[in-house]
Formats: C-alpha cells, structure tokens, sequence
C-alpha cells in the first residue's frame, strides 16, 4: 500500500523506516546552513521511495542523517528516525554502528571513489561481512563470491581478488551493490546509484536492484535527480527543494496529477525521449536557493510563476505552506492545494490550444 | 585490419561547400608495451574514420557512451589535439593542413565549450578578461571597445554586465557556463563544438542554458557540434544526430529519422535504455538489454566492434551471418536515402516499440503544467517535420 | 611486477653512472689544481709535476674515470702507475677493492678515511628515522583526529617552532637542558656499538633525538594534511557506511592511504640524511660522514669530495628506487 506521510498522531505506529520532521543544519563561518529543514516520511519493506531533487536540495544529506553519517561532525540534527521500531537519532554510536551496514547499507554515486582503491574487491566486500558477523576470513569470502556471484559478476571467483581499478564502472557498482547486500539489510540506502554510469549500464543495474528488491524484500530509498530513473523504479516518491519535502505520493500520482509549481517546472523543463519534441524547452527561471538565506514563506516563491495566483497579499511569501493533502496518498507543499485551486488550474492547462 | 575510408555521408546537394566537412577522421593514440623495453603496441583508435558534414547554422549530435571517442573527436576537428589521419575541410579548407598563423585565424572561427565550467575557467582572471580574452589574442578591436563589448555579450548570455570584475567561483554552475559561452561566441565564430555543455547542470538549469545555445544560433547562425550522452537533449537540439561506438560511427542520420527508425541495433538498444519519466511506459516498455561491458578500446574486436554486445548476433543472426560480424568491419552505408549506418544487417526493429518511435498516447491525466507543456495531446511524428 | 622491478633497477643504476661521470667531470676540471694543493708551502714546478705523475692526474680524464670505475671491482695501488711503482716501491699504497681512490691529503686511501665514519652517520640516521617516523606520524593522526581542538592547536604550532629552530639551536638547547641543568643523562660521546650495545644505544639516544625533532615538526603537519585529505574521500564514508569501528577506519582505511605520500618524502629525507648530518655530528662531536664532508670540501680534498658527493647521490637513489618498489606494493594501481 502507498506508504508516505505518515498522518496518524499514534507515536507507538512507526512505518518500517520512519523519518519526522528531520534537521539537519550545519554551523558554518557563513552562517546556519539549513541543509535538511523539516522532512518526514515513511518507507514500507518490499517497497521503493525515490528522493527526487536538484543539487542542494538536501535530499543526500537526508539519507546520510539516516545512516548516521554526520554523527562526529558539527551538523545540528533534530526530529526522530525510526527503523523497524527503533529511534536511531538519539541513539548512541554504537548503536547506530551496529546497524550501519547490517540492518542498513548505502551504495554511492562513483562506485571508483568510493571504493578503497588499496585494498582487493574481495577484501572490502568481506570485511563488511566480518565486522557484522562471527566468521572466519574464508567464511567471509566464500559469501562475498556468492554475493559477487549474485549481482552478475562473472568469474566471480577470480575478480574477488582484482581491486578496484581493474573493474568496469558498471562491474564497481555491482560490487558496491554486493557489499551493502552481504548482511540482508532491511533498508538499503542507494545515492543516484547510476548517476556515473552509462546508459546501457544503467538500465542493467535498475534491473538488477528491481530483481534483488524482489529477492531479499528490502525497503529502498533512491536518491536521483533522474525522474526517468524514479518513473522506472520508484513506488512511491518526495521532490525535495531547499530542504523541504515539497510533493510526496505514489509515484504515478506525482507524475500524472502533479501538484506543485516546482514539479510541474521540473516535468517540463527536461527534454523528453516518449515526447513529441518540443520547441522549445520551459525552463525553472531562476537559481536553487541559497541554503543560508532561503527565502521567506514558501522557499520556491521566487521562481514560482503561481504566486500571483494565490494571492491574498503575498501569502506565498510571508507564510510557510504545509504539506496540504490532494488525495489519499499524496501531498504537496503549496498553498494551491490549501486553496483548492489545483483543479482549477488543470482545466484551464488542458483548455489550452497546445 | 583494413583501415580504408567509408564514402563520405555528406547529404548536401546544394553546389557550395558545407561549413564543415570531417572526412575518415582519425586520432590513434600511441601505446606502450610494459615488459622490460618499452615497445610500440598497436595505437588505441580512439577515434577510427568519421566522416560527416556539417552545414553553416545547423547542428550535430554526437552521442555515444563514455569512451566510444566523441570528445576526443570533438577536439580533433578543432586541431586542439593532432588528427591521426583524415580531412577537416572548413569553408572548403583544409584544415589539416594549416600552418600555426592559419590556425590562429581559424580559432576566430571555431570556438569550443567545455563541459566542467569549473576547470575551464582561470580562476585567477575576473571573468571580463576571461571573455574578452579572444579579443586580446586575435587583435581584434571591437568599435566601442573591449570593456563595452564584453559586457553586451555577457548581457546577451543572461549575466549581469556589472559584474565584469567578480570572478569564476563567485557564479553558480549555469552562470558559469554561461561565461564559457560568452567566451566562445565573443568573436561570433560560424562554428561551436560543445562537449557535453550541459551534463554536470541541474535540470532546470540545463533546460536554460539548452534554449541559450538555441538563440545564440538563431541570432548568430552559429553551426554546433554538440557532444552529448545525454540521448533526450541531443535529441532536442540537434538537425542530424551521429552515433559512436569505440571510436566508430554507427549510424548517421537526420534527428527525427534516426529517434523514429533507429537502424543499428547499438542505436535501438540505446534508446531503449533511456529511462523515460513516465511510470506506465516504463512498465510497459521493453529494453533492449546489452550483455556485458564496453570492450577495451586498447584491444577492439574484430570484424564490427560492437559485435560482442550485440544483441541482433545473438538473437538473431544465422551462423554464416555472424561469422561475416566477427570477421569484416562494416562500412557505414547509406542504407536508406540520408540514412547511413554501420551494420551488415542494419534494418528497423519491427516491433520498436522500444524506441520513441512508439506512439505517445496522450496522456491519460493531463499534466498539471501550468502555464505549460505543450505535449498533451498531439500525435508523434514519425517523419521529418 | 618482475619487469617493473628490474627496469626500475636498470633505470638506477643508469642514474648512477650518468651522476658519477657528472661529478668526476665538475670536480676534476675544477680550477683548483690538487697536485698543487699537496704541495706544500715551499712548492717548486717540479714538485707539482711530482705530485701530479704521482696522483695520475696526467692522464686523460676519461682514463682517470676508468680507473676509478675499474677499482669498484679490483684492487689498485697508488701511485696508479707502473713505472712510478717500480721506482719508488716505498710509496705504494695499496687499496682493496672496492676501491674508491687515494687521498694525498688524509695520506691514505678515501675508503679507509671514510669506513670507520660510516656506521656513527648510519646509526645516527636510522635511530633518529624511527623516532620521527614513529612519532611524527603518530602526533599527525592525533592532530588530524582532534582537528581544530586544543591538542590539534598544540602541535601545530609546536611543530611550527621546532621546524624553524635550527639544528644547532635544538641539539644545544637539549644538551643544556636533558644533560646540564636536570642531569637526566651523561654527556653523550661517540661508543662503538662493539663496546657494548647498550652503551651505544645510551649514547645515540640524544643525538638522535636532536634530528628527529627538527624532521618530526614537519611529518607532525605532512600527516595531519593527509590524514584530513583521506578523510574527505568517499570511500572512507563507505567505511564507515560499512559499520566499521574506529580503529579499522583510522588505521586500516585512512592511514594507509595517508601514508603514501609520506612515504615518498621520508625515502628522499632518509637518503639525503645518509650522507651524513654535519651540524649534530659537529655539535655532539660524533665524526660521521657530515663532519668528512664539511672538511673535506674546506681543505679542498677532492677526491674525498668526490666519493662523498656519489655516496650521498647513492643514498638518495637506492632510497628512491625502494620508495619506488615500496609504492608498488602499497599502491595496487602502481604495478603493471
């Protein structure tokens, strides 16, 4: 079923992966830096969410607060991450430590930096089976051959010992794929995962992650700025700009009843494939905002081309908008939706003379 | 190996010469051998007999995954690096064979845009004297002068001409890339050769600096080569569209011929790959799924070196007909009028539903698009429009 | 990994040859006549004439360079003439192989002048080596862990004043202090390690400490910038990522990484330092190879220069040559 917002008020009812009303903020000589300012949603086992968002949006720095990645560094962090029942924001290090790569792993963007380029494919792999679990080091390799194996390496058996650099970019991210599979973790983390690659490549390793979803009934968490790699894979989906959850829904929800002038903006902005070919693409005017100085009220107001619509003196600027439900699994952060003007707008689009 | 030139593809049948005209086009890179002595291996082709033409105004797609040679190719037309072998006619001219003031006076000409707006850029210079720096090169003295035309142009891209005296990294990405075109169109060259101007931007920053480089052409009757991975932008911006693979064209075609009927089965597969931002098409498609990696371009296959991956020899070619993959290197032949591909046994996927050639039905819910998109509603178009 | 092995070596040795023909060349054809030097005050045409056939300068120098490549592998005698040999046969000096030629001025061969110097320079530089690796890299990942905190602050900047204290300065200030003032140890003195290993080891301690301070300030911040590089690099957030504990991440992950470059310099610092450390040799009064070469170059000895200038180049290439293979085996992308 749908899982997003969670708009139960029963604290004891936490979805599998739960994040509320998360902050992560980081002092800074130019001041406060508001990466993440408030985000909440849910992730189901078996299921799929896609983060979608540009740079600095914060939808990275998001799933890392997550995995516990800023704990030691300045980053101010507020709000309750629940995974399988258990708050990991409060929890100490060695808590946190003990799930990281076991009950929850994260896969990179360059699979080439973010592999040790010192030590062997076999070694890293094994390693994040030893620290999690009581084994020998040949019990260790004998799994990372078979998790090799499952991720559609072949010659398993002889690239265990190959580093790094003598992998293709696809075969590195298989492998990085393999690593964070070893312990069955019940969340995997997977950070614009296909981002460096290249297309071909990318459409194996989307197939690969769908069948290996089916196989160990993970919940994942996508982060892409690709709406065609979310549309692929994704089962339900949030659009993040400047640290807030702007649209949230299933993902044919939010694809076909958009409901927010920054989705819309970024559906018609990019060139698209099953399209006839525009003449002329519709950019987003503007800059992504400045994560220290965001802008008053709704963060997208300055770029937004609906504010005049919404009226009632500026109310886009000098009012924070929530997240307003538009149906029963999807909600955006947009002062149209609390006016119910949604449809309003939709008719008069398809009134339009193409 | 026969290295021989395929015919020239050059569609133009008007009598002047094209703005440009790449023929057999070659970059071999020298290699080494590390054993005790050092030994000339065989050269890596990283680009290996491309021809195409190019007319004044109009743009080239060169797509291709990374390392199939096209921005290697995109430096070689410019002489930025040294042709292997090959002609690079300019306005009739060889270019190949300039001397270096020649050269100098070509670069008013050709002008180039780099990918990362970050190491394109000195970030040493304020970023007037980084696009009026090809005035200072070629001598060239604009009427008002340099500062005022400088400034006109950086208007003309979207920058603030008041801010002639910050530098690079005071700009976000898209206004940096926006001074890396101010720069290369200071001159007002008849040619641009973009290697991938727009692949490290944000979405709605690339969809800026996409409709920039349109009116630039427009205004200027500017001819781009754009260099590209990226198979939906190049779509939208291109008038032909070439297709690489290790350092060979597959396939050389008009745009919308080529996104409607691919012909060589790396193109089909290709396109089939792209993921595209529509959840029941996504479902619904089917890819064409390559095996394996990008073989080693130090050591190509023989015969057509995309035979390794291809699923037409693997699904559907005869014995006798692969033993022809495996051993001749196919010439790219203009299998269709104006339609030139690389394959033995080039021809349309029937069933391409795979490609975009597969009727967009509109759209069940309209798109909520505001003000716009411009999709809804209308038929595809197979054909040249 | 074999052939990366033997060219690296072929290519050192080349450097060799090529750097020993280099300072034959530079010194012999130096305007300082030393047939003119052994001379003596009340000197006569004929006696530089002498001494000139005496020390073989009246051969071609490709000759001379010959003859001190051909004593590399066999005995000579001097003076390196027949017929000088056969005439005064009261003047012969012989020099075992490997002979690295005849010092008019010690009055005898340069190999036994420098032989006995070689261990104090040898046991000088490798004590002193260990104790700034050690504890150079050690302080650098203390500093580079509590980055910005007070300990971080602290060794910087004490690393900053000992890196521009000079030698002199440091090995004086120590010997005021550990030796004089709180009597913690004796006054150090050269003890032949045959005497007694112990003895030795009390009496290299401070000497050593002297060199390793002035090189410890500079691998105290050469580790800390790594360590922090290596820790910005994403696949240390994939360690962590991974659930590793800390001591995997910093040692295991960050520091080996850290270390490569490391490696390099103190390679090049050893080698250079092999050669000898005149000013803590000079200020202990430990005759290592540093005090030969300081008076070796005053009194215009060359052919005591001569052989210090190739073994100092030597240090320098057989270090390279083994951070070189070093590399190689750290580093996985480095081997072919």
């Amino acid at each position: 079923m749908p899982s997003n917002i969670e708009v139960v008020d029963e604290p004891a009812d936490h979805g599998f992966l739960d994040v509320r009303d998360l902050k992560v903020h980081f002092p800074t000589e130019d001041g406060l830096v508001k990466a993440v300012d408030g985000v909440t949603f849910t992730v189901e086992q078996g299921k799929t969410l896609a983060i979608v968002g540009e740079s600095g949006s914060g939808k990275s720095v998001t799933m890392q607060a997550v995995m516990g990645l800023h704990r030691g560094t300045r980053a101010r962090m507020t709000g309750e991450v629940w995974l399988d029942g258990v708050e990991l924001l409060g929890a100490s290090d060695s808590v946190v430590r003990k799930k990281r790569g076991a009950d929850m792993a994260m896969i990179f963007q360059d699979p080439l930096s973010a592999l040790h380029p010192y030590y062997s494919i076999g070694n890293q792999i094994g390693e994040a089976y030893l620290v999690h679990n009581k084994a020998s080091r040949k019990q260790a390799r004998a799994r990372t051959i078979e998790m090799l194996d499952r991720v559609g390496i072949p010659n398993a058996k002889r690239r265990v010992d190959q580093y790094p650099h003598e992998f293709s970019g696809g075969m590195r991210q298989r492998a990085m794929i393999a690593m964070a599979l070893i312990n069955n973790p019940k969340l995997l983390i997977a950070d614009e995962p296909t981002t460096a690659l290249d297309v071909t490549v990318q459409a194996q390793i989307l197939e690969l992650m769908k069948d290996l979803q089916r196989d160990f009934q993970a919940a994942i968490v996508m982060i892409t700025h690709d709406l065609g790699v979310v549309a692929d894979i994704a089962d339900d989906m949030m659009v993040m700009y400047g640290g807030k959850g702007v649209e949230t829904g299933t993902s044919s929800e939010v694809f076909f009843q958009a409901s927010h002038p920054y989705t819309w903006g970024l559906l018609n902005s990019m060139p698209r494939l099953d399209r006839v070919r525009a003449q002329r693409l519709d950019p987003i005017p503007g800059t992504p905002p400045s994560l220290i100085n965001l802008p008053s009220g709704c963060s997208f107001h300055p770029r937004c081309a609906f504010v005049e619509k919404v009226g009632h003196d500026g109310r886009c600027k000098n009012e924070l908008p929530e997240l307003y439900p538009v149906s029963a699994a999807h909600e955006a952060r947009c002062f149209l939706v609390d006016q119910n003007q949604l449809e309003a707008l939709r008719n008069q689009t398809v009134e339009e003379p193409a | 190996m026969s290295d021989h030139a395929p015919v020239t593809p050059s569609t133009p049948k008007t009598s002047s010469a094209p703005l440009l005209e790449v023929e057999n086009l070659q970059k071999h890179f020298k290699q080494y051998s590390q054993t005790l002595i050092k030994r000339a291996a065989p050269p890596v082709k990283a680009v290996d007999g491309i021809s195409f033409a190019l007319e004044a105004g109009q743009t080239l797609g060169l797509v291709g995954e990374s390392g199939c040679g096209k921005s290697t190719a995109g430096r070689t037309m410019l002489r930025l690096i040294e042709p292997t072998g090959g002609a690079i006619r300019f306005n009739g001219e060889d270019v190949t064979k300039f001397g270096t003031s020649q050269l100098r006076r070509m670069r008013r000409e050709m002008q180039m845009v780099f990918q990362d707006p970050i190491g394109s850029l000195n970030p040493r210079h304020p970023v007037g004297s980084i696009i009026g720096a090809p005035f200072r090169i070629q001598g060239v003295k604009p009427p008002k002068g340099v500062r005022s035309e400088v400034q006109s142009i950086m208007e003309r891209v979207g920058l603030n001409p008041e801010h002639y005296n910050r530098y690079p990294h005071e700009f976000s990405g898209g206004q940096r890339q926006r001074i890396g075109i101010a720069r290369a169109i200071a001159l007002q060259p008849q040619l641009i050769v973009c290697d991938e101007p727009v692949s490290a931007l944000d979405v709605s920053i690339q969809a800026q600096v996409v409709n920039l480089l349109e009116d630039l052409q427009e205004e200027y009757k500017i001819a781009y080569v754009f260099i590209a991975h990226d198979l939906s932008v190049v779509r939208h911006i291109s008038d032909r569209v070439a297709v690489m693979y290790l350092g060979k064209m597959m396939e050389l075609t008009d745009r919308d011929v080529l996104y409607a009927t691919p012909m060589h089965p790396y193109t089909q597969a290709l396109m089939s790959a792209v993921p595209v931002p529509d959840p029941d098409r996504a479902e619904a498609r089917e890819r064409i799924m390559l095996s394996g990696d990008l073989p080693s371009p130090n050591d190509p296959p023989p015969g057509c070196v995309f035979h390794t991956r291809c699923p037409k020899y693997r699904e559907q070619l005869s014995d006798n007909q692969r033993e022809e993959c495996r051993t001749t290197i196919p010439l790219l032949e203009e299998k269709q009028p104006g339609h030139f591909a690389a394959c033995h046994f080039a021809e349309v996927r029937v069933d391409s539903a795979v490609t975009v050639a597969a009727p967009v039905a509109p759209v069940a819910e309209p798109q909520a698009g505001g003000a716009a998109g411009p999709a809804e509603g209308s038929g595809p178009s197979l054909t040249k429009s | 990994m074999f052939f990366y092995t033997i060219r690296r070596l072929i290519g050192a040795i080349m450097m060799l040859v090529v750097m020993s023909i280099a300072v034959f060349l530079l010194f012999y054809a130096s305007p300082t006549d030393p047939a003119r030097l052994t001379c003596g005050k009340n000197c006569t045409p004929q006696g530089i004439a002498q001494n000139r056939a005496y020390l073989g300068l009246n051969e071609p120098l490709q000759v001379q360079y010959g003859h001190f490549m051909k004593g590399l592998f066999a005995d000579r005698k001097f003076p390196d003439n027949p017929k000088l040999q056969k005439e005064h046969p009261e003047l012969i000096t012989k020099c075992d192989a490997p002979c690295l030629g005849y010092s008019p001025l010690q009055n005898s061969t340069v190999w036994a002048y420098l032989k006995p110097r070689l261990p104090i320079t040898l046991g000088l530089t490798l004590g002193a080596f260990v104790m700034w690796i050690f504890g150079g890299v050690l302080l650098g990942i203390l500093a580079a862990l509590r980055r910005g905190k007070f300990v971080d602050r602290l060794l910087v900047s004490l690393a900053l004043i000992f890196y521009s204290f000079p030698t002199f300065f440091i090995s004086l200030l120590l010997l005021q202090t550990v030796v004089f003032k709180w009597g913690w140890l004796q006054t150090p003195g050269y003890v032949s390690p045959s005497a007694g290993i112990g003895d030795y080891l009390y009496n290299m301690f401070l000497p050593c400490l002297t060199l390793a301070l002035v090189y410890a300030a500079a691998y105290i911040r050469l580790t800390r910038t790594y360590m922090l590089e290596t820790m910005g690099e994403d696949y240390l957030r994939t360690a962590r990522a991974k659930g590793l504990g800390n001591r995997s991440i910093i040692f295991k992950h960050t520091l080996r990484a850290a270390l490569t470059p490391i490696l390099t310099i103190a390679g090049l610092d050893l080698g250079a330092l092999l050669a000898g450390a005149p000013i803590t040799e000079t200020v202990f009064n430990y005759p290592g190879l540093g005090q030969a070469a300081v008076q070796s170059a005053v009194t215009f000895d060359l052919p005591s220069t001569v052989v210090i200038v190739l073994l100092s180049a030597t240090f320098v290439i057989v270090a390279n040559l083994i951070v070189d293979l070093l590399y190689a085996v750290v580093d996985p992308r480095v081997r072919y």
